[in-house]
């Protein structure tokens, strides 16, 4: 084995040089004092740590513990159960009346009623508070009068909401949305407070909510302590003792401490590392689907890109990215091939069509070739692929899909990439339309619906529109489907629309991103939700 | 003397505004920071409005930067976007970055001037080749590199550290990070000493104080050493600067919660609060450092006078 070990030298110093951190085997468990805390890497939250107004991974990690709404996903199904909903009645999918369970407290004492629910929508909504999840509120009655698009507010509270009772409220909706209960499981519907109206400042320096876990303390930039709390009435309680999360600054950091010991659990391994990781960790790494789609978004409001021609050319690039090979090869199989617009964690029931995109996904670059042909040629002929190079590994993929591209059309200058500094910036110039041609496109889902795959994506003008694509028959299904009680029914004509998503190849889907992670000899029972969040509450410690 | 120093300050007033104009416009030039604030999609024009209007991102940028230097010199930094003080982050960021510095500055004293010292008197001796060497082989391996393969060594393979440093990063835990920060810095300092020492140590002073029969130690330490220090002090004081701002990538292999991490996350959100603010610092430590290190000439060597 002299020869072997040598080796593995050799590949370390290499792989040390390409910013990988890990070698050898070694990974040492048990990184705790004894205690039942499960220590957890983090990254720093963008914007404070409100419901509405938390709109990343990070931040949305916090609230899932300290929080439960009405409705709550599973964490295995992705269904949305009721938690502190009682019952959610309706009769013509537009006005609602909601029943709040009776017993649920905070963990300041203060107990949960209608009024803490409908006090938190409104601050929510209100545009004076700056609540970057406010357009959650915009199915409901009176948004346009605490949201309008430009002006100021002509009022404080939606009128679509009324407290009919300690324990009852009505919601009143301005379309038919069958599907609006499922979608009370999102942070941004978690109830508040008194404390919160009352010493703002105070309640974001330590948040109090209702869920398992209260936050113990937190330094902002460094370090969350989470312990569990024991006057937790709901049935999901904390089967350890709390979390530390614990801010890295470098994911490969991270890694290298859950190696060495000093950490119970990553969940977010290095791209560099997924190699290694299975290898590194043993049977203690998991790779599962999540609820996050990666595409390449067309400007249709360049003209180049919206002439008659130009979707097929858009079906001819979907046909030269050779999908299995990259998710193979780059993201080593942490990726799927996407097939259609959606997720498999969906579930058939919920829509997930496997294979909906047919040979349009399918790598074929003769066919490729022929089709770019008939659509009068790439614009421009050539396509740039804009991405931000600050995070992820998105330049690694990019990369290879327009070799791809470039090799299935025998051109070396087909497709490049086009890097962009930092999300801000990108996210800027998307919304200036200044893209010059395609351009990374990822969605992580915010409720466990198709409805989100579809309409805030691809419907006249929707928030995440970004290509400003429009179709009329594609805003006709998406409005019957919203109307439809039948929730079979809604789901059947939600894949209607997605049909026609994949006839004008709207958007060409790349593959469905899975959560990845790690964790130490200390802690069993780890597991990852649709949204790549670990189930906190359920992990043991040994 | 006092001239002098009151002259040094004077000219710190057009460097100080100069160097955080450029870096207002420069965080400016990057373009709009609150589309990065709501994920993949568009933020509602409303909410974007209102953000805009509360940073004061709506006004014409030469009034963004009269306010901002107005608040400057009230003691408001102002606020990061995750609604934190940048005062507050500078407090948390500031006292961990100077022990780093100190750590690592204290390493290239006693290891890079005992070296240069050892080897500028032996030169051309195995020790003074083996010593240059090593000094060449740091110098050019990056940081980076130094900085993983230590820390996969001494944390992983071997267990003798944590491989990241926790948040109150007290002086023990900075000891390896401090050597990996200093390793290039240390190296130039020795190969500074040496040259220095070697040059001097023929020169007619020191031959005069071995011919007044003064013991080898008093004639290195007071005469040869005092006399060659002023490159290397130099050298060592506009470090402390570079230190400082420099940490970044030692910081992020650590895991440390510095005045780097603060500055990287601040780039990456295009908050130019906390870019500005930090850069502000750092500017005004490089030029105090530059004149601490102008004043200990004189002390130094005392032919040197300022008027």
């Amino acid at each position: 084995m002299r020869g072997a070990t040598h080796a593995k030298w050799a590949a370390c110093a290499a792989a040390a040089a390409l910013a990988a951190t890990a070698c050898g085997g070694g990974g040492g468990g048990g990184g705790g004092k004894g205690s039942g805390v499960v220590s957890s890497s983090w990254g720093d939250p963008q914007n404070p740590l409100e419901p509405a107004n938390t709109n990343e991974v990070q931040g949305g990690k916090v609230l899932d513990m300290i929080f439960r709404g009405l409705k709550r996903y599973d964490s295995k199904t992705g269904a949305a159960e009721d938690m502190l909903a009682d019952k959610i009645d309706t009769t013509d999918s537009q006005n609602f009346t909601i029943t709040v369970n009776d017993g649920w407290k905070f963990s300041n004492g203060e107990a949960v009623t209608a009024k803490s629910f409908v006090d938190a929508w409104n601050y929510g909504a209100s545009l004076k508070n700056n609540q970057k999840n406010a357009y959650f509120f915009g199915y409901i009655e009176g948004y346009d009068k605490v949201h309008p698009d430009t002006g100021s507010q002509s009022a404080d509270t939606l009128s679509g909401l009324k407290v009919t009772g300690t324990n009852t409220f009505t919601v009143r909706l301005n379309q038919k949305f069958s599907t609006f209960p499922d979608t009370l499981g999102y942070v941004a519907y978690a109830p508040l407070p008194k404390a919160f109206f009352d010493d703002h400042a105070a309640w974001v320096q330590k948040p109090i909510g209702n869920g398992p876990y209260m936050i113990d303390s937190y330094t902002k930039g460094s370090q969350m302590s989470l312990r569990t709390w024991d006057g937790y009435p709901g049935d999901d309680k904390a089967q350890n003792d709390g979390v530390d999360l614990k801010v890295y600054t470098d994911n490969n950091t991270a890694y290298t401490d859950l190696l060495a010991g000093n950490l119970d659990l990553v969940d977010d391994v290095p791209a560099s590392q997924l190699k290694n990781a299975k290898s590194d960790l043993g049977g203690r790494y998991i790779n599962t689907p999540a609820g996050i789609i990666q595409t390449l978004a067309f400007p249709f409001y360049d003209k180049n890109w919206d002439t008659s021609g130009a979707q097929k050319v858009r079906q001819g690039l979907s046909m030269a990215i050779n999908r299995d090979q990259i998710t193979n090869t780059i993201f080593q199989k942490t990726r799927t091939p996407a097939s259609d617009w959606t997720s498999p964690v969906l579930g058939t029931d919920g829509g997930f069509q496997d294979g909906l995109c047919g040979d349009s996904c399918k790598y074929n670059p003769s066919e490729a070739k022929r089709l770019i042909q008939e659509g009068g040629g790439l614009p421009g002929g050539q396509v740039k692929l804009s991405y931000n190079a600050d995070t992820g590994s998105h330049k690694e993929w990019i990369d290879a899909v327009c070799n791809s591209i470039n090799n299935a059309l025998g051109n070396d200058k087909a497709c490049v990439g086009n890097p962009i500094g930092t999300f801000a910036d990108f996210r800027n110039q998307i919304g200036r339309h200044k893209m010059p041609g395609p351009f990374r496109a990822g969605w992580q889902m915010d409720y466990p619906l198709i409805q989100n795959f579809l309409q805030p994506l691809y419907y006249t003008n929707a928030s995440s529109n970004d290509g400003k694509w429009s179709n009329k028959d594609f805003d006709k299904l998406v409005d019957e489907a919203n109307a439809e009680t039948d929730r079979a029914k809604a789901v059947k004509l939600f894949q209607q629309a997605e049909g026609v998503v994949r006839d004008n190849m709207a958007a060409i889907p790349l593959w469905y991103q899975n959560g990845s992670a790690g964790y130490s000899e200390r802690v069993s029972n780890v597991a990852l939700n649709q949204f790549s969040v670990p189930v906190y509450n359920e992990i043991k410690v040994s | 003397m006092g001239r002098y120093v009151i002259r040094r300050l004077l000219q710190m007033i057009p460097v100080f505004f100069g160097a955080t104009l450029l870096i207002f416009l420069m965080v400016n030039v990057m373009g709009d920071p609150i589309a990065g604030l709501c994920g993949e999609r568009q933020c509602d024009p409303a909410t974007a409005a209102q953000l805009r209007k509360e940073f004061g991102l709506d006004k014409p940028v030469w009034q963004q930067y009269l306010t901002y230097m107005g608040n400057v010199f009230t003691g408001d930094f102002g606020t990061a976007f995750n609604g934190q003080k940048v005062t507050e982050l500078m407090a948390a960021s500031f006292p961990v970055t100077i022990r780093l510095t100190i750590v690592a500055i204290l390493f290239e004293i006693v290891i890079g001037i005992a070296l240069g010292v050892v080897t500028g008197l032996r030169r051309g001796r195995p020790v003074d080749t083996s010593v240059l060497l090593l000094t060449l082989v740091v110098i050019s391996v990056p940081v980076f590199v130094t900085g993983l393969v230590l820390q996969l060594l001494l944390g992983v393979e071997w267990g003798w550290i944590k491989p990241s440093v926790s948040p109150e990063a007290t002086f023990g835990e900075l000891i390896v990070p401090g050597l990996v920060l200093a390793s290039v810095s240390l190296a130039y300092v020795t190969r500074l000493t040496r040259t220095s020492i070697a040059e001097n140590k023929r020169s007619d002073y020191v031959r005069t104080a071995t011919a007044k029969g003064l013991p080898r130690h008093r004639v290195i330490t007071r005469h040869l050493l005092r006399n060659s220090l002023i490159p290397v002090v130099t050298f060592i004081g506009t470090d402390i600067g570079a230190l400082m701002g420099g940490a970044i990538v030692t910081e992020r292999i650590f895991n440390i919660h510095g005045v780097g991490f603060q500055l990287y996350q601040g780039i990456l959100r295009q908050n130019t609060q906390t870019v500005v603010g930090f850069v502000t610092v750092l500017v005004l430590v490089f030029l105090v450092a530059n004149l601490l290190v102008d004043l200990l000439y004189a002390v130094l060597d005392p032919r040197i006078r300022y008027a």
